[in-house]
């Protein structure tokens, strides 16, 4: 009954959708705000039906519903409560329906925190969010319906594949929904600028906050994706250059390219069609991600069901939304008066522009290596794959560049900066950056073959130290008395605060990926019991094994003893899992955090009586990666924050006499 | 002109998809069926240096067994010892397709777990030949008969309760 009510929840949530979807832009076009107004209504109302249908389905999964299909596929009377709940966005229905669940939330939020907005840009944009709905809906109700039911029930269900039944894995994936789906808020505020055919200052001081918002939550889900890699999978990498991967890292880079943009558009009334470019491009990742996920063109370790006929829906649905924004740009944006002036290199805004133009390689190079097995394979090249080397090759010496100018970037003035001026300033931050290569040099050796190594962590310190720079001097940090820091710090803007953390963030980051690549000992061996092994400086020695029984699986626990010079750092527990339902193994990698790096040990199988199988990584500096990708996100939430943009309406007259003065100079 | 520009995204896009429409009608043929009782697909790879390489001729005459393998498989690591135990039978050759490795790194893991293999092809990425022996993971073994026919396929590590009870009645049966 209950799961009845939720199909029906979502047929007319569905109705609702073209509702939205019409009426306001008919309304938005003869200037009936009566008819504007049915927005904002529809998409609350579109909203609460779709999250009634997505608590039917998980009434069902968590009340072990098997006559419900997708609860068979999905479940099984093993399977704890934790997981019952997860499972709901599980399954290839599942996550759709958290997928048009979540793009009805934001639509939702642009309806309510949406009052400033000049009602003809609110109703149109909330008619393109409910466009890409219907769209969506539909594909859930016809190609994936999770409320499907089987007669007669099976008494059991198949299972859920074990390796998703994980704490990351289950709370990594509403992140990433929220983050990519999010970033169709700021698709659905360009396409309604074309449609109105005005892109202003104001414009882009609306977009941002959303764009921030889906920026925060992508980089949330992506470091919790990267977390489950690292210790579920049990290869010491946590990073697979993988097309899921992939698929959520183009996004994120066209989004950040979308948030540093559109502050051009804000302060200098310049690179207006770029950024309206952007923000559709960024969704339309979003759009390819889920069509490179879902439909099987590309083999992944995270591939649901493989379906052609899914695929070429959505396809379809790419094609629609993409195509059609990119025709209706093709269309406005020679008419738009969008006032591209020249600027000088040297300023805020022609740094913001090379982070713009290399973040924007970095996604075409990302996206390159993804699509290039399929295009070999369409013209008849037969199956190849393009492992790490070629990303490793040619993406990260991309953004080595970005990572120099971002160091002083924030310290160049709009219009025309003085570039001598501004390096002075972060003079401690070159000299501690070279400092660093050359001891991280002599500290491995001297030795040629790491030079990229050194190099990495000479731009990670020299990018933490000019943003702390940046920061310290903007709170007059020792030069003033610490009372007078105190209060500039109060009222600094916590969009600085938020620029200051992602950038430090990004610093520690950039470490931790250089440091574990470059560093990382490992050592596979078969262990016996009472047996040393030293790896990283670090001894590990194995205590012994014992059986132990989880909910669902029975496990092998090894326990290790890991001591530094005689003292105890760590006891690690590693388990090599056996599942019932399905019969899978899986392994659970012990790790422990250091200032100094991981350790981290894996289980395998027995290898003869008193002797298993084990492989032990020291992973350096690894830790740093989780505090910067924190900082990263605490930055996002920072400056989402900030009072400009929460309260004051910005003017479009104000933003007019912005755009009086010639851009640039 | 101008104009031309401002509609190239759109061009791009369409583009994408016909290629993603093609992708989507290949795409059941990105795991080549299982090739049991199908000769091995062609094979000529260069031998990981201080080792001979691996061709199709290599493969007649005889039963062999093909194990696909990396350094970086951890799951190679784990049926290893059983590998080096059934070298030492000298049952049946084993041959090693070292896949997606560096040569140096694959000649350290030799080193340290001892090996089991007569021969050994090279296949570095992108590892067109593992691909066409429908490899899905590492690591994955082949019984091959005198023909050069594959008469079993075995996805995962070898164990030796595999070994005793299902690879070798196969591989005695073969060299009758």
């Amino acid at each position: 009954m209950i799961t009845e009510i939720g199909h029906f929840a979502l047929i007319l949530a569905l109705a609702v959708a073209v509702v939205q979807a019409i009426v306001p832009l008919i309304g938005a076009s003869r200037g009936d705000v009566a008819w504007m107004r049915v927005g904002g209504t529809a998409a609350t109302v579109q909203f609460l039906l779709i999250f009634i249908a997505f608590l039917a389905l998980m009434h069902a999964q968590v009340t072990l519903d098997f006559s419900v299909l997708n609860v068979v596929q999905n479940s099984h009377t093993h399977k704890p409560m934790l997981y019952r709940i997860t499972g709901v966005w599980g399954s290839h229905e599942g996550s759709l329906l958290l997928w048009v669940t979540i793009l009805s939330l934001f639509g939702m939020a642009v309806a309510v925190f949406g009052r400033n907005l000049p009602p003809g840009l609110k109703a149109r944009t909330l008619s393109v969010q409910a466009m890409v709905g219907v769209g969506f809906l539909t594909f859930c109700l016809l190609a994936s319906n999770p409320f499907l039911r089987v007669n007669p029930a099976p008494i059991n269900g198949d299972g859920l594949n074990p390796l998703l039944q994980d704490p990351g894995l289950a709370f990594h994936p509403p992140f990433l929904y929220l983050g990519y789906v999010g970033l169709s808020v700021a698709f659905s505020f360009a396409v309604a600028a074309l449609i109105e055919g005005k892109v202003d200052a104001a414009w882009a001081r609306w977009v941002r906050p959303w764009t921030l918002a889906a920026w925060t939550f992508l980089t949330i889900g992506i470091a919790g994706g990267a977390w489950w890699a690292y210790y579920t999978l049990g290869w010491g990498g946590w990073w697979f250059w993988d097309p899921t991967e992939n698929a959520s890292f183009m996004p994120w880079l066209i989004a950040t390219a979308l948030l540093h943009s559109a502050i051009v558009v804000e302060k200098r009334d310049s690179m207006k069609g770029w950024t309206v470019l952007l923000a559709i491009i960024a969704f339309g990742f979003s759009l390819l991600g889920t069509f490179l996920v879902r439909s099987g063109v590309l083999t992944s370790v995270h591939s649901f069901a493989v379906d052609p006929k899914r695929g070429v829906y959505i396809l379809g649905l790419l094609v629609a939304y993409l195509g059609g924004a990119f025709a209706l740009y093709g269309i406005r944006a020679p008419s738009l008066r969008l006032g591209n002036g020249l600027f000088s290199p040297i300023s805020r805004e022609g740094g913001l522009l090379l982070n713009n133009v290399l973040m924007a390689t970095g996604a075409a190079t990302v996206m390159l290596g993804t699509l290039y097995p399929l295009i070999v394979q369409a013209v008849g090249g037969g199956k190849i794959s393009v492992g790490p080397p070629f990303f490793d090759s040619v993406f990260v010496p991309l953004m080595m560049p970005m990572l120099l100018v971002l160091g002083v970037g924030p310290l160049l003035s709009w219009k025309r900066a003085d570039l001598g001026a501004a390096l002075g300033r972060v003079k401690l931050a070159a000299v501690i950056a070279i400092a660093t290569v050359i001891i991280t040099w002599f500290a491995q050796g001297g030795s040629l073959r790491l030079w990229w190594a050194a190099g990495g962590m000479g731009l990670a310190a020299w990018l933490a130290i000019a943003s702390f720079l940046e920061l310290a001097e903007r709170l007059r940090l020792f030069r003033a008395p610490l009372a007078e820091s105190w209060r500039r710090a109060i009222r600094l803007p916590r969009s600085a605060w938020g620029m200051s953390l992602a950038h430090g963030g990004l610093a520690l980051v950039v470490a931790a990926m250089f440091g574990s690549t470059a560093w990382q000992s490992q050592s596979v061996q078969n262990q016996k019991i009472g047996q040393t092994v030293t790896v990283g400086g670090y001894g590990f020695t194995l205590k012994g094994i014992r059986n132990v029984k989880g909910p669902n699986y029975s496990a092998q626990q090894a326990t290790f003893v890991v001591t530094q010079d005689g003292r105890q750092v760590a006891v690690l527990h590693p388990q090599q899992r056996h599942f019932v339902m399905p019969p899978v193994p899986t392994t659970d990698a012990a790790i422990q955090g250091t200032v100094f790096g991981d350790v981290y040990a894996v289980l395998g199988g027995p290898a003869g009586p008193d002797s298993w199988v084990t492989r032990i990584y020291f992973n350096p500096l690894m830790p740093w990666m989780w505090v910067g990708a924190g900082m990263l996100a605490l930055g996002g939430f920072a400056s989402l924050s900030d009072r400009r943009h929460r309260v004051g309406a910005p003017k479009r007259a104000r933003a007019a006499a912005t755009a009086a003065h010639p851009a640039g100079a | 002109m101008r104009r031309l520009v401002y509609l190239l995204p759109v061009i791009i896009v369409l583009g994408m998809a016909a290629f993603f429409y093609r992708g989507l009608h290949i795409n059941p043929s990105i795991i080549p069926p299982v090739l049991v009782n199908k000769p091995a697909p062609p094979t000529d790879l260069p031998g990981l240096p201080g080792h001979k390489g691996l061709k199709t001729a290599d493969l007649m005459g005889h039963v062999s067994v093909v194990d696909v393998f990396g350094s970086w498989c951890f799951a190679c690591a784990e049926e290893h010892p059983t590998l080096v135990a059934i070298s030492k039978t000298d049952v049946v050759p084993i041959y090693g397709i070292d896949w997606a490795d560096k040569p140096a790194d694959a000649i350290a893991w030799l080193k340290r777990h001892g090996n089991p293999y007569a021969r050994i092809g090279m296949d570095p990425s992108p590892a067109r030949t593992v691909v066409a022996w429908g490899v899905t993971g590492a690591p994955e073994s082949f019984i091959i008969d005198r023909h050069g026919i594959i008469r079993y396929k075995r996805i995962g590590p070898i164990t030796p309760d595999i070994w005793l009870h299902t690879m070798l009645p196969i591989v005695r049966e073969l060299q009758q």
